[in-house]
């Protein structure tokens, strides 16, 4: 779980994170006392469709601001570490 | 005193030119000067920013233009809030030092209206949590008591309005973290109804859930703030169309016939009996002013709880995941890109957000989807359902905002369960989506304040103020 | 080996020919200075939130039209996975429930290849890689840029209904031919615009469940796609004859070594977390705006190949008819054929000498009074084909262009002339010929006319015209 998040834990703080995740699983554990078959799921607290907006360029951001706060550039663009593996 | 002056007020005054924008930011300033160092509502005071703006406001009304409804208005801003050219740090490490090149659309509103913005306020690192003590930069005290905390996670706009430092201030609420710190820092907080403030710009914690909301000593003022940053934007796709009513017009209707329900499953266990107390003081007090009071009751609302913390966490951990040292923010260096994201995430994100990934992550996945997450979103139905009977009945709902007053800070630092029942009042109105406002309500056994719920269905934001304001002054 | 069967199924990704982005204003562009194209959106920056464009809606629906799809609501989903060119660690996609589902294209030769889905979702941003050979692999670092990140897509997903590299060289070309012409995608293989993946397994007989398959990525034109559906075909093949087995896993084609190479095998990492995106809502187009859409589409592939065929009077599937319409031709040829121009030669000139620069631009009207030059004999094909170069530059009308160059045609008398010289000259070929015109052999006939004709040609340097001189060894024959 932790490589899928990106994560590392120490021992001590994965210990603790078990538990408080069992904790916390166990609380949703009153859910299933429920009886959900029929209930659709919600997604969205108000219900909306089809919000679009037209194909029309607005405005961009400055790239030298956004470069600028960035942790690593070269050439205008974002410099990272040797990437493993192409993407899925 | 500009400092006892409502916004309105304020703002009537700089319009009018009776005073200056300029002259009563100075006092605001002091006010944070000599307090903020002790109470830590804000991350960062951008007095020369706002002396600017405050020129400029001043040179316009000298001018004989109309600089807006917030006119010299000094407003504090959730530092989880985009602010072009002002660093956003969400009380993070991972996000230390970044500077948006790009304003969130409630702080184009608020400059629109002619607001000073004077600071980015402290919060639970990314408005994880409820007592501010989870900033990665330290934690806020409650105004009313420095030992204790001020509620969470937008404690530090709590706190700021509470102490004075300004008269108003936005925070953001997923599952509580604006009325919640309202309450315990005895000031006015809202959550509008879901889509009805834009979100663009307030950096995610869970979409579904957050929506931005006003702080404000009075509910005039709320009033007046909600009325300043609601309305459809074109650049946030589940913000409402329908238009914003003019609820500051409506606050002196009262609540004659209106018919009010006290929410059963919210005033039971957990909740203490002084806040309990006040409830119904509250409740009895809206009886006298001509509504109908009844027991009301939401029974999927104690499911609330478990689904708030399957569905926030979910969405937060894919919200989070583009915290990963490549565009902005913390890097912390390592050979490969992955292990630069795994160093950076490790090192940048604290103990709070990285359990929230986690158990996000595990709700997400392969196999475990369905019984979480799934399910989840199937209890949100039950209770939007339920609360639809409830409006069946009543006009509004009652209930207290948090169990218990502010409570000492580290007291429950070290047990996630134990912090995550404060929410139990307000969580169900983050997953149902409807508006609720919690309005300072006397104090508990211990001095401090208790803040009173009113809940009120989708878009119903107008009769809620109206309960809202004729509670407030029904009190002493 | 022939008993084997190929099985393809093709995943092709078309940008799609709007000005923005699919969630944002920032321009969808090609060829822009690095990081240019970008806001708070298409960065993924702290608090952005995407809003649908509706001409990629309405893009997604027209290729839904053309390819027979059902059109239907659908729902926005996050899959989740880290990865540096992914601005928010997570692309927007959709996922059970696509807008396009259940179509089919039909190859030029009729056959029907299904169509699964086509959903829409956005597009992520490009690395460069420095050090080593300029691959990942090997790579000391990367550069991104994000001027791609967030352009919208369409995912077409075929059924693995496709038997051969050949057809499946034929459904892409197809698949491309309906995104131009309904203008969906600029359909650009070279720019990226278009970028297939393939599924391919064999089997020993077509009454055999499906093998085990492998995805091919990086297939980056046409000619790529067929080799490598090879390549992998056989190595599945070959595998399999020395009794061991596929492994389901993603390979890569390496254009420069033409084989296929692991790139990843399936894994628990592909764990994508999918969940309905929360900051969009769901689509769900009324029919009204559908049916408008379907009345404003324009003439796609198959009906506008049927149509040329018809004015060419040729029969389909016609290679000619269908790279002319696949090349956008087809309302030039028509036009000419209009004005007057003889349908075959009409065909010919555009399926062969209007392939070039410029050469789509080329009035009807001219095409016209240059093949009737052909047609009535003053200019040779050869000489026609190159007036017709010269047209391409010049205003000068097709006769002027001629007679600059010198191309009179031979006074008739001249070319009888000529032809019985030639006739004369060549007794023994003569006397073969008749004897086949006697016997009515044609390929024999057709054979010794050709020598005659082609000494004519000869000797005139090209400026006999050919059906008269077909004309003069008929009269002769008939003597
Ligand atoms: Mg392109
Ligand atoms: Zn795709």
């Amino acid at each position: 779980m932790a490589r899928l998040a990106r994560l590392e834990l120490a021992d001590d703080e994965l210990d603790m994170f078990t538990g408080q995740l069992a904790a916390v699983l166990d609380h949703a554990a009153d859910v299933e006392a429920l009886d959900l078959g029929d209930v659709p799921p919600t997604s969205h607290p108000y219900p909306l469709k089809n919000v679009l907006r037209p194909d029309v360029v607005s405005a961009t951001v400055d790239t030298a601001e956004v470069l600028g706060a960035a942790p690593k550039v070269e050439d205008g663009r974002f410099r990272v570490p040797a990437i493993v593996g192409e993407a899925p | 005193m500009s400092s006892y002056l409502s916004a309105r007020e304020l703002a009537a005054g700089v319009r009018a030119g009776e005073w200056s924008a300029a002259s009563s930011l100075e006092e605001y300033l002091g006010a944070i000067d000599e307090s903020d160092g002790e109470v830590h509502a804000f991350n960062v005071v951008t007095a020369d920013d706002a002396r600017a703006t405050a020129a400029a406001i001043d040179e316009a009304v000298a001018a004989g233009r109309d600089p807006g409804p917030l006119a010299g208005v000094p407003v504090a801003l959730k530092d989880n809030l985009c602010t072009h050219g002002v660093a956003t740090t969400c009380s993070s490490l991972i996000l230390e030092g970044w500077v948006p090149p790009y304003d969130a659309t409630v702080v184009s509103r608020l400059r629109e209206a002619g607001a000073l913005i004077v600071g980015k306020t402290n919060l639970d690192e990314f408005a994880m949590a409820g007592s501010t003590e989870n900033s990665a930069f330290g934690p806020t005290r409650n105004p009313h008591d420095t030992t204790r905390v001020p509620g969470g996670s937008s404690g530090g706009s709590a706190a700021s309005v509470a102490a004075g430092f300004t008269p108003l201030a936005l925070g953001s609420d997923t599952g509580g973290s604006i009325r919640q710190p309202a309450a315990l820092c005895g000031v006015v907080g809202m959550k509008p109804t879901y889509g009805r403030v834009s979100r663009y710009g307030l950096v995610a914690f869970a979409s579904s859930l957050d929506q931005i909301g006003p702080f404000a000593r009075t509910v005039d003022d709320a009033a007046l703030l909600f009325e300043v940053i609601a309305g459809r934007d074109p650049l946030d796709a589940t913000s409402i169309p329908e238009p914003v009513p003019a609820v500051s017009e409506q606050l002196d209707r009262g609540v004659e016939g209106l018919r009010v329900g006290v929410v059963g499953e919210l005033m039971g266990e957990g909740i203490a009996p002084d806040v309990a107390a006040r409830v119904h003081e509250a409740s009895e007090a809206l009886r006298a002013a001509g509504a109908k009071v009844e027991d009301a009751s939401v029974p999927a609302s104690i499911f609330g709880l478990s689904a708030y913390y399957l569905i926030a966490p979910a969405e937060a951990s894919s919200n989070l995941a583009r915290f990963d040292g490549v565009r902005y923010g913390l890097r912390v260096d390592a050979p490969n890109t992955n292990d630069m994201m795994v160093a950076t995430r490790t090192q940048g994100f604290g103990a709070e957000v990285k359990r929230r990934i986690m158990l996000g992550t595990y709700a997400l996945s392969a196999g475990y989807y369905d019984a979480y997450y799934g399910k989840a979103q199937k209890v949100r139905t039950l209770i939007i359902r339920d609360f639809a009977a409830a409006y069946d009945r009543f006009d509004v709902l009652l209930s207290p905002t948090s169990p218990t007053t502010a409570f000492p800070l580290g007291d429950k630092t070290a047990d996630p369960m134990a912090m995550y029942m404060n929410d139990v009042c307000t969580i169900p109105s983050n997953l149902s989506g409807d508006p609720a406002i919690s309005v300072p309500y006397g104090t508990g056994d211990d001095g401090l304040p208790v803040g009173v719920q009113v809940l009120a269905p989708a878009l119903g934001e107008e009769v809620m103020f109206r309960v809202a304001a004729t509670l407030e002054a029904s009190v002493s | 080996m022939s008993e084997w069967e190929t099985v393809i199924g093709l995943e092709v990704h078309a940008e799609l020919a709007t000005e923005t982005k699919m969630f944002s204003g920032a321009p969808n562009k090609f060829g822009s200075e690095p990081n240019t194209n970008v806001d708070p959106v298409s960065l993924g920056l702290p608090g952005s939130l995407p809003v649908l464009n509706e001409k990629a809606v309405e893009l997604a629906i027209r290729l839904g039209i053309a390819l027979n799809c059902d059109i239907r609501p659908s729902v926005f989903s996050r899959k989740n996975y880290f990865y540096p060119d992914m601005p928010k660690d997570y692309q927007v996609s959709q996922y059970d429930e696509p807008i396009n589902i259940d179509g089919f294209l039909e190859l030029p030769d009729g056959t029907r290849i299904g169509i699964e889905r086509a959903h829409l979702e956005e597009d992520t941003g490009k690395s460069t890689h420095v050090g080593g050979d300029g691959r990942i692999t090997g790579a000391q670092y990367s550069l991104v840029d994000y001027n791609r990140a967030g352009v919208p897509l369409l995912e077409i997903v075929s059924r693995p209904d496709l038997r051969s590299a050949a057809d499946a060289r034929a459904y892409v070309a197809e698949l491309r031919a309906i995104l131009v012409a309904a203008e969906v995608s600029d359909g650009k293989m070279e720019e990226g615009s278009l970028r297939v993946d393939a599924n391919v397994s064999v089997r020993r007989s077509p009454d055999d469940p499906f093998g085990t398959r492998c995805e091919i990525k990086n297939l980056n034109s046409l000619r790529s796609l067929g080799r490598a559906i090879e390549y992998e075909a056989n190595r599945q093949i070959d595998l399999l004859e020395a009794g061991e087995s596929v492994r389901q896993e993603t390979r890569h084609w390496d254009e420069n070594d033409g084989r296929t190479h692991t790139m990843r095998v399936k894994e628990e990492a592909d764990d994508y977390r999918y969940f309905p995106e929360p900051d969009l809502v769901p689509l769900d187009p009324d029919r009204e705006w559908i049916e408008q859409i379907r009345a404003a589409m324009p003439v796609l592939p198959a009906e506008r190949r049927t149509r040329l065929a018809a004015a060419a009077g040729v029969e389909l599937p016609h290679d000619g008819v269908t790279l002319v319409v696949e090349r956008g031709q087809d309302e030039q040829a028509l036009a000419a054929v209009n004005a007057g121009g003889d349908p075959a030669r009409v065909l010919v000139h555009i399926e062969q000498n209007l392939a070039g620069d410029g050469g789509a631009d080329l009035a009807p009207g001219r095409l016209a009074a240059l093949v009737a030059l052909e047609t009535g004999g003053t200019l040779t094909p050869t000489q026609a084909k190159e007036v017709l170069a010269e047209m391409l530059t010049s205003d000068a009308a097709p006769e002027e262009i001629a007679a600059a160059k010198g191309f009179e045609a031979m006074d008739t008398g001249d070319l009888t002339a000529l032809v019985d010289g030639i006739i004369d000259g060549h007794p023994d070929e003569w006397a073969q010929l008749a004897e086949a015109h006697a016997a009515d052999d044609q390929k024999k006939l057709k054979k010794l006319s050709g020598f005659f004709t082609g000494q004519v040609m000869r000797q005139s340097q090209g400026k006999a015209n050919g059906k008269l001189v077909a004309d003069r060894i008929q009269e002769r024959l008939q003597t």
